[in-house]
């Protein structure tokens, strides 16, 4: 390293003393108390393989991701390609309209699926009313209910991301696809689907990560009766004072998210995904 | 990838946009395996045209003919025409040979069909051996004989071709003129070019129709609109000329006499063609066709003048003349065996014949 890169890494010291003592030590500290608790050991990581509760959290929560992932990137889609496709004017007003749930905070967000969805909520009872169902539907503290809180609160984070890949795709491409010969359905088939594919996988990776570690919205619409892994992990930390088993599966899910992005960085530019680059 | 091209007719095609037309009223025919330039400056309707012809632009009036067919109300996709984008608008997720089998695939062709096809297709535009790659990895001229292939391929009533040299450098574009003129002649269908490069449009075409301002000034074979232009605008869009303007004074045998100032400049005209006396005219003088005389030299029409600046070309020297009644006039001199050394304030005499001018109008403004 020359002497003029000395002086420009300098500059960066105090933010990486400060990552490392509040971000990457605390993390480290998971993982050590992961091993030791309550007896050193791989005993925590053995649970995974021989408890049943502990199983049957992970599989509700991949369960719950694949399927707040597919719907999520379903609407991002359709949203992203009405917005790629409108006049100038339009597109401002339709991304406006995408973001403004995200200043919204989460937590207003859930109780508002919450006064929607339960027994005497604006659903249920417009249903009845109009003599669809005579009982109430069960639509919240459930699966069900996390899934809309969910999917509600990861279409803009799709959207993002297919709008940038979807507005980089030469519209002069499908003009050519049509003066080929090619219906609408093939055009975006087999030209705009495909071209759209680095947004969708980029979109798909976003939404997942930020789903396998979702707290607030679980815990409220899944009222305590469906588990997902952040709220368990709280469970066992604060109400069960089980450090040992709640550390395990936060490393757990650290590993799953670093895994899941090793996977589709060798598939997808990640730079792209989180923003930078292009 | 043989047979008989198909016949185009516009009709008084006119595009609107608001208040704005951007074709007004263009008539033209082309002919069964013709080459047919549309030249004009930017913002001529040309492309407007094209999109016109092509579908994806629907005319505010007038109708488009195939055959004699109305196609006017056709979408694009149902016209049958092989195009080549501005930029090739090849799919860049697609390899050479997914490009070019994708008309036939939409065509719901059998893979075998397909394949001979694409070999075809390739073969005519020499790219055997490139069939695999992805268009990024082709040069600027490989990637515009991948959009003609892919244009041709499906056997296309017309080919329409949307400026399909201007993204190529100087040299590579001359010698690409040469190769699209050659695959015109080999399959002898009807193409359509757009162009704002004169060159290409001369040494291309079989009739070239020139517009300005959404309007079709002049149509015919390239030697006739360089020879007989009918506008100032034609005559100075398409290679250079120097304009003459004078009053008609007298009739002479095959020509009249104008006068500018001092000077008596003799023009030939035919007799049906003749103008008013006292009429003012303006002359289209061709740099080449004006000659250097010496002293004893005799022409129809001499002016002298002295040179007000010269550039070496190579090929030719590049003058311009300082005359009394005409301003600055442009002479192109060959260098080899010139009989001049170009020097500023060099008193010249310039000659040319009476046929050598043609007289223009000034155009509508």
């Amino acid at each position: 390293m020359r002497r003029q890169d000395a002086g420009w890494w300098l500059l960066i010291l105090p933010a990486f003393l400060l990552m490392t003592a509040f971000y990457v030590a605390p993390i480290a500290q998971v993982l050590a108390i992961s091993f030791t608790e309550p007896s050193p050991g791989l005993g925590n990581y053995e649970r995974l393989f021989t408890s049943e509760s502990v199983q049957r959290v992970i599989l509700t929560t991949l369960r719950i991701c694949v399927i707040t992932t597919s719907l999520a990137l379903l609407l991002g889609y359709i949203l992203a390609y009405k917005i790629a496709l409108a006049s100038e004017a339009a597109r401002q007003w339709w991304i406006l309209a995408v973001l403004v749930p995200l200043w919204i905070s989460v937590l207003v967000r859930a109780f508002a699926w919450v006064t929607l969805l339960r027994r005497q909520g604006l659903v249920n009872n417009a249903l009845m009313e109009a003599g669809v169902i005579s009982e109430p539907l069960q639509l919240v503290w459930n699966e069900f209910g996390i899934i809309v809180g969910m999917v509600h609160y990861m279409v803009p984070y799709a959207v993002l991301p297919l709008l940038a890949s979807m507005r980089e795709i030469d519209p002069r491409l499908l003009a050519a696809a049509r003066g080929l010969g090619a219906s609408r359905l093939t055009i975006f088939g087999r030209v705009f689907l495909p071209l759209s594919m680095p947004g969708l996988i980029a979109a798909g990776v976003l939404v997942f990560i930020f789903s396998l570690g979702f707290y607030i919205t679980p815990a409220i619409l899944g009222g305590g009766k469906t588990l997902m892994v952040a709220e368990w992990i709280g469970l066992q930390i604060l109400d069960l004072i089980r450090w040992g088993l709640g550390t395990m599966m936060a490393t757990v899910l650290v590993v799953a998210i670093l895994a899941t992005l090793a996977i589709f960085s060798r598939v997808v530019d990640l730079r792209r995904v989180f923003g930078s680059g292009a | 990838m043989s047979g008989t091209g198909h016949a185009l007719a516009l009709q008084g095609l006119t595009k609107c946009y608001g208040s704005f037309t951007a074709v007004a009223d263009v008539s033209l025919r082309v002919e069964r395996g013709e080459f047919l330039t549309l030249l004009g400056p930017s913002g001529s309707g040309k492309t407007t045209i094209l999109m016109c012809i092509a579908g994806f632009v629907a005319p505010t009036a007038g109708a488009i003919l195939l055959d004699g067919k109305d196609i006017t109300p056709l979408p694009p996709e149902r016209r049958d025409f092989g195009m080549v984008f501005q930029g090739y608008a090849l799919f860049p997720h697609m390899t050479v040979a997914e490009n070019v089998a994708f008309p036939l695939r939409v065509r719901k062709l059998s893979a075998a069909d397909r394949e001979a096809k694409v070999r075809a297709a390739l073969d005519l535009v020499q790219l055997q051996g490139f069939a695999e790659r992805l268009p990024r990895q082709l040069s600027g001229g490989q990637q515009q004989r991948v959009a003609l292939a892919r244009a041709l391929v499906f056997d296309p009533a017309l080919l329409l071709l949307d400026e399909p040299l201007s993204a190529l450098d100087k040299k590579l574009r001359a010698e690409l003129q040469e190769e699209l003129k050659a695959l015109h002649r080999r399959i002898g269908r009807t193409f359509v070019n757009v162009t704002h490069d004169q060159e290409e449009a001369l040494s291309l075409s079989d009739r070239v129709a020139i517009l300005n301002h959404g309007k079709l000034i002049q149509e015919g074979a390239p030697a006739h609109l360089y020879e007989q232009p009918r506008t100032r605008f034609v005559a100075d869009f398409l290679g250079k000329s120097n304009f003459l303007q004078g009053e008609v004074r007298e009739s002479v045998p095959g020509g009249f006499v104008i006068g500018a100032g001092a000077t008596r400049i003799v023009q030939a005209v035919a007799e049906n063609h003749r103008p008013a006396h006292g009429s003012r005219v303006l002359l289209s003088l061709r740099p080449e066709k004006i000659t250097l005389m010496s002293e004893q030299d005799e022409a129809d029409n001499i002016v002298e003048g002295r040179i007000a600046a010269w550039s070496y070309l190579g090929a030719g020297f590049g003058l311009n003349v300082e005359t009394p009644d005409f301003g600055l006039l442009r002479v192109a001199l060959p260098t080899w065996r010139a009989p001049i050394a170009p020097r500023e304030g060099l008193a010249v005499r310039l000659g040319w014949s009476a046929a050598a001018s043609v007289p223009v109008m000034e155009d509508a403004a």
